[in-house]
């Protein structure tokens, strides 16, 4: 089933193959993720699955969310998120239902992971953009980390859009697409995914399987 | 993070016998060649250890046919069979880059007698 799961990123590691290859891996913890509602055309005019991960205090959710998960029988959900599924998919889930990683991953699946990139703040044009730097010695003074001209003169007689300038880098949604889960603890709801996934530990991404497979 | 330090742990070897940078090692290297697999021992000097946990590397150098060799290993890799300790060196650094540029005679690690252990040596 082609579901996408919430997860948590726990880290780098690696991990060896049968054969001594090393393996860098991100371990994320990918559920377990509970059926909290069901959309269907006849009601809601398309067909989903809402889901939950990882709970919630009591005492952090609102009146109103409370109602909501105990229509679907369970604890509150930090994360509440919504999957589109064919009609015939949602059909076998249950609110209420507890999802394991296994539901949607195998080992060697393909997988696309999205997540928010870590903040860099503001950053100049160096780290943000990857633009050379000036020469640091032979006479530069007071320039080392300038993006230098940003257009021409009296024409265009302004600064083309897009020009790429000093600015916010970072934290914003990132999807990394083609990794593959090199590994997979299902009982412990892990994947062990090779390279990176966007995002700091203990940062919330979001794990799809790829059509390819 | 305990979490994934409990991961990590998980792949350790613990078979793995105790040494560091002088100690002379024979590291058994398990070799797959097509469908075939067999045993090559890299016998040298451990020159550096490396790194922490599961991504911890030895170095070890050998000189063979006049040409120095050095062998980076995993320490934790399934592809190394066994690792015997032939003798243990003296050395006061944990890096012993410094034999890279000596041969013969200059090349010598004095052997470390260990104090810890009680016994005939």
């Amino acid at each position: 089933m082609s579901l996408e799961f919430m997860g948590r990123k726990l880290g780098m590691t690696q991990i060896f193959t049968d054969v001594g290859e090393r393996i860098p891996v991100t371990v994320v913890r990918a559920g377990p993720c509970t059926v909290i509602q069901k959309k269907t055309p006849g009601r809601d005019g398309y067909s989903a699955v809402q889901l939950g991960f990882e709970e919630r205090r009591e005492r952090h959710t609102t009146g109103a969310m409370k109602g909501h998960f105990a229509a679907a029988d369970t604890a509150p959900r930090r994360v509440v998120y919504e999957v589109r599924v064919p009609e015939d998919e949602v059909g076998a889930l249950e609110p209420g239902q507890e999802l394991r990683c296994d539901v949607a991953f195998q080992e060697g699946q393909d997988v696309s992971v999205t997540g928010r990139s870590k903040g860099r703040g503001f950053t100049g044009v160096i780290k943000r953009w990857g633009f050379k730097t000036s020469k640091a010695t032979h006479g530069t003074h007071e320039s080392f980390r300038h993006g230098g001209a940003i257009s021409a003169g009296t024409y265009p007689g302004r600064v083309l859009k897009g020009k790429k300038m000093a600015g916010q880098h970072g934290s914003r949604q990132v999807t990394i697409r083609g990794l593959v889960v090199a590994r997979m603890d299902a009982d412990r709801n892990l994947l062990f995914i090779r390279g990176a996934v966007p995002g700091h530990r203990n940062g919330l991404v979001r794990v799809r399987p790829d059509p390819s497979g | 993070m305990s979490e994934m330090q409990g991961l990590e742990e998980q792949g350790l070897r613990t078979d793995l016998p105790e040494f560091r940078p002088g100690d002379t090692v024979r590291v058994h290297v398990r070799i797959l060649e097509g469908d075939k697999e067999r045993v090559q021992v890299f016998e040298g000097v451990v020159i550096s250890r490396k790194g922490g946990q599961i991504s911890s590397t030895f170095t070890v150098r050998k000189v063979s046919y006049g040409v120095g060799v050095e062998r980076v290993f995993p320490l934790h890799s399934p592809m190394i069979a066994r690792i015997e300790v032939k003798g243990r060196g003296r050395v006061r650094r944990a890096r012993l880059f410094y034999l890279r540029g000596r041969t013969g005679k200059a090349a010598r690690i004095r052997a470390r007698i260990d104090k810890s252990q009680n016994g005939d040596s």
